[in-house]
């Protein structure tokens, strides 16, 4: 060692420690006191209450579960509430000998041994100790006698009454709504157990399962004293638990009544929104199913009979159904154009009744086989003219294209809460590079003009990008939420509002869209016959099967589920948009024929009302200031 | 560095056969009276488990014997081995948060494949404490401020290591284990109080700028876990109504009713004091606090006998870390302190620890009894 040596000071450095010692000394002291102190506390002070509690007595931590919120219409109409139902519960710990209750319940219930496997399952899930855990639900009068009578044989079989979901519009709902269902094991490892201590149900899809947090409310719990049996003597100590909140949709169950009639017997589905808020005021997709069914647990039967069917009930056509979007899409393509300045509102396109690019044989059909000679944008909306968007979209080409739709939620999931929503598809030369490591072909730019080839949209994306053209580009997320109770949906990640480089085109394009419904030369002119109000729509067809160069489509040769998909989106009134409106006819085939009624209707019931309300009013201030 | 070997104790002492095999009387005398008490204890705890109290002694017998020959070692030989244990320590802490073994949601266990599966921060309660002392031990007495900053970055490495895993309540246990040390080294007050008036405005900082909501609720149903009865304070209600019912004498040995049926979860092992207070009463408890007041005197005597500053901080921090670990346990099942994971010490069903709490009465025996060769050389 180089540096002098310090020696070190023992007796110093033994002092040190001698003194810290001896504080540590008084300190354990200190706390080995508290620890006396404590036991005295519990032991002699507190001994009375807690020995007459442990005489053959014990105390227990009840979870009390809180009660759903309940789900409104628009109006006040209740779309989910909850409804008391007595269910059989086991407390495991409690029964003596398992197999042998279960025996004797088989025989005093009747059940079979479906339904007591089924029993068995839920017992075993059961998460903590003394938990009673509902085995069977939906009681009657006769079997709640039985167990009642056989009580003493029992211990640790009780009835209970409890809430159940109800949803009383049953299928009309379902996919708006969603249902709640059981807990299964796995949403076990992913809520809180002490929140979900006394629930045992929880939102599996839609609005349900969106809004759970809100809908769930706080659970309470109340400490009792039990005898030896597990009876409840007395409750010691009660904390009430909060209710869920209660939720107001933005739907109206008249409005959700007319589209579904409008649509009838098929299969399809219809989505309207207000383009000032973004709410959604009718959510169809039909076939429906009953949600009741899941709530308590569907049976295997009922649950592949479902699942089997050909109409495919389960599947949301609002949210899931993934639709090439037609020539529904031509007004936005229209706007692009515009937009981007490779065509004005006048120049015009030669349609000899297809188009072809250069050099390249293929032909690319316009629907009329005949042509529709020379046509300028504005005739091509309203005719739906295929030829003059193949060469719009041949000038753009595919990503102009990709970042201008975009802006209208094409390929993206545009909804605030609906849970199940798919995102569609707006294609782009990047995005068939890296999804196929192939090329973008010019050909496929083509068939993107007129909303065919890789383009997919769910009836909610049309009904959104409906709803901007309403509101000229200003963007309102569509949303279920109304209200719950103060709370308000999360709007906090709305997309910028489009900006048009000549906000006139607006207008251009909507008198377009009018002239679809309102023109002599209108493919939905029938749709929109006899109106006592302006009206914007756009017909289209969504191809099931692709038909082979040269073929023709010859519906009555193709079987009914490969006949094209009718679309029609809308809004009305034209000056003062109320409502838009998308809707999907499973392969309803004539998109304005077929799918433009259906709109018209929904825009009947909710535009016609309002403007007479707006007349009376405008009739009553005109008298008073005449007055 | 040589230390000069000035003891007023040491040299004139007759050399006891205790001395000679290097273990300490009054220390084993108190563990076996600790061990005696468990069988009882744990037999009821368990439901009259024979096995389970058969294979609790066997683990006391390990931990024994793995006392015995940890006491063999000179202080000297473990200083000299302190810095690589450390290092070790720390990588293996390391190994276990990249390949570790999960368990109940935490990642904690090591495995090696075919051999054995250990908890890398069980080591490190010991080496903790070795650390700080062999890094103090060797300075002259109050550290300076650079020697606290160098042992604050001693203590947190492994600290935070260990509550990555996470492992709340042993991270802060051997945390304290470093820090005791570096109070009994006579750290200045005016670092700790200045420690002091920094931690609670930087709480408060925490608590009204970073944490979210459901964080503070979880702090606070930490703090005070009747506020959360279906969870975490399901078990402090049921273990104070079992100490309660006991009242002064208890209910006798296997009488007990609240702590058995299902009621208490972890019955025989964190929570056995309840049942310990149900059947024995008040009585049985300060008795027991009595024993372990004892062993704590017991290892004070040692603190003040050790020869260098390496073996009394040591022996200190040992002692003192002993006493947390009591008092820690009895007042989370008594409902005084929040619900941490820890053992009572002897008594609580397990072996891993009880090990590693008789690897560190080894020590304690060594620096007790190498005195006499020490001042020879």
């Amino acid at each position: 060692m180089a540096k002098p040596i310090h020696l070190k000071d023992h007796n110093h450095d033994a002092r040190i420690v001698q003194r810290r010692l001896i504080l540590a000394a008084v300190f354990i002291l200190g706390l080995v006191g508290a620890l006396v102190a404590r036991m005295y506390y519990l032991q002699v002070t507190q001994y009375e209450y807690h020995s007459t509690l442990s005489e053959n007595n014990r105390v227990h931590v009840q979870p009390i579960p809180p009660t759903r919120g309940r789900i409104y219409d628009r109006n006040g109409v209740v779309l989910a509430e909850n409804r008391p139902s007595f269910s059989l519960t086991i407390t495991r710990d409690r029964v003596e000998d398992l197999p042998a209750t279960f025996e004797l319940l088989k025989s005093l219930l009747e059940l079979s041994e479906e339904d007591a496997a089924q029993a068995e399952r839920r017992l075993s899930q059961a998460r903590r100790p003394f938990e009673s855990v509902p085995v069977m639900f939906e009681l009657t009068q006769e079997q709640i006698a039985r167990i009642a009578i056989n009580q003493f044989r029992l211990p640790g079989v009780d009835v209970q009454a409890s809430f159940v979901r109800y949803y009383p519009f049953a299928d009309h709902f379902a996919h708006a709504l969603g249902y709640v269902g059981r807990i299964n094991e796995q949403e076990l490892k992913s809520i809180d157990p002490v929140a979900y201590a006394g629930t045992h149900y929880i939102g599996k899809t839609g609005i349900e399962r969106y809004y759970e947090q809100l809908l769930h409310g706080t659970v309470g719990y109340e400490e009792v004293e039990t005898n030896a049996r597990g009876r409840v003597l007395r409750v010691l100590n009660r904390t009430d638990p909060i209710p869920g909140r209660d939720l107001t949709l933005e739907l109206d169950v008249k409005l959700q009544q007319v589209a579904e009639e409008a649509l009838g017997d098929r299969r399809g589905a219809v989505v309207a929104i207000d383009p000032a808020t973004g709410g959604v005021l009718a959510f169809v997709s039909k076939p429906g199913f009953d949600p009741n069914l899941f709530v308590t647990g569907i049976s295997y039967a009922d649950y592949g009979a479902l699942r089997d069917s050909l109409d495919q009930p389960l599947f949301n056509r609002v949210l899931r159904g993934q639709y090439p979007p037609g020539s529904t899409i031509k007004p936005i393509v229209a706007l692009a154009g515009l937009d981007a300045g490779v065509v004005t509102r006048t120049s015009r396109v030669y349609d000899p009744g297809f188009y072809q690019l250069p050099n390249v044989s293929h032909k690319y059909r316009n629907w009329n086989r005949s042509g529709d000679g020379w046509v300028d944008m504005s005739y091509a909306i309203a005719r739906s003219n295929d030829t003059y968007f193949y060469d719009l979209a041949n000038k753009l080409g595919i990503d102009r294209m990709h970042d201008f739709m975009s802006q209208f939620g094409i390929g993206q999931r545009v909804s605030i809460d609906m849970y199940e929503e798919a995102a569609g598809l707006m294609p782009s030369s990047s995005w068939k590079r890296t999804k196929y490591r192939q090329p973008w072909y010019p050909g496929e730019t083509l068939i993107a003009g007129i909303g065919q080839g890789y383009m997919l949209a769910t009836p909610l994306q049309l009904a959104q990008s409906t709803a901007l053209i309403a509101s000229r580009g200003v963007w309102h997320r569509p949303r279920l939420l109304k209200n719950a109770e103060g709370v308000l949906p999360d709007e906090s990640e709305t997309p910028p509002n489009i900006q048009l480089r000549n906000p006139a085109d607006w207008d251009f394009i909507t008198q377009a869209m009018q002239d679809v419904m309102q023109s002599p030369h209108g493919t939905a002119r029938a749709a929109a016959a006899g109106a006592t109000y302006n009206m914007a729509g756009k017909s289209g067809t969504a191809q099931v099967v692709a038909i082979a160069q040269g073929e023709r489509y010859d519906s009555a040769a193709l079987r009914e589920r490969h006949r094209d998909h009718a679309l029609f989106v809308g809004f009305a009134p034209t000056e003062n948009p109320m409502i838009a409106v998308a809707a999907l006819v499973e392969n309803g085939e004539g998109g304005g024929r077929v799918a433009g009624p259906v709109v018209r209707a929904v825009f009947d019931a909710w535009v016609l009302p309002r403007l007479e309300a707006e007349q009376q009013q405008g009739h009553a201030e005109s008298q008073e200031n005449g007055q | 560095m040589k230390s000069i070997p000035v003891s007023s104790h040491g040299l004139r002492r007759r050399e006891s056969i205790w001395m000679r095999i290097h273990v300490d009387p009054w220390l084993l005398l108190l563990i076996l009276a600790l061990a005696t008490v468990d069988a009882f204890v744990l037999y009821s705890a368990s439901g009259k488990s024979l096995p389970m109290v058969v294979r609790q002694m066997a683990y006391f017998a390990v931990g024994i014997s793995a006392m015995i020959v940890v006491a063999q070692f000179q202080p000297r030989f473990m200083q000299r081995w302190v810095p690589v244990a450390y290092i070790g320590g720390a990588l293996l802490l390391l190994a276990v948060l990249l390949v570790g073994t999960e368990a109940k949601g935490a990642q904690r266990w090591l495995t090696i494949p075919g051999v054995t599966r250990f908890q890398p921060s069980e080591i490190m309660k010991l080496v903790m404490p070795m650390s700080v002392a062999w890094y103090l031990g060797r300075r002259n007495l109050p550290p300076s401020f650079k020697q606290v900053v160098v042992t604050l970055t001693i203590i947190f490495v492994p600290t935070l290591l260990i509550l990555k895993q996470p492992d709340l309540g042993t991270s802060l246990l051997i945390a304290a284990s470093g820090i005791f040390a570096l109070l009994l080294a006579g750290l200045r007050w005016r670092y700790i109080i200045g420690a002091l008036l920094a931690l609670a405005p930087a709480a408060a900082g925490m608590w009204y700028f970073v944490m979210h909501g459901y964080q503070k609720q979880r702090v606070l149903t930490f703090l005070n876990p009747e506020s959360d009865p279906l969870g975490s304070g399901w078990n402090i209600i049921q273990s104070k109504a079992a100490i309660g019912s006991g009242g002064v004498f208890g209910k006798g040995w296997l009488q007990g009713t609240q702590s058995h049926l299902d009621f208490l979860p972890e019955g025989h092992t964190d929570f056995i004091i309840a049942v310990l207070a149900e059947e024995f009463g008040m009585v049985g408890v300060c008795l027991l606090l009595g024993v372990y007041l004892l062993v704590i005197a017991r290892g004070m005597v040692i603190t003040l006998q050790a020869q260098d500053a390496f073996c009394k901080l040591l022996a200190g921090s040992i002692t003192l870390t002993f006493f947390v670990y009591v008092f820690v346990n009895i007042g989370m099942v008594s409902g005084l302190l929040p619900v941490v994971g820890v053992p009572l010490p002897f008594i609580s069903y397990g072996g891993t620890s009880l090990v590693t709490l008789l690897l560190g009465f080894g020590i304690l025996m060594s620096i007790q009894t190498h005195k006499k060769w020490m001042a020879q050389n």
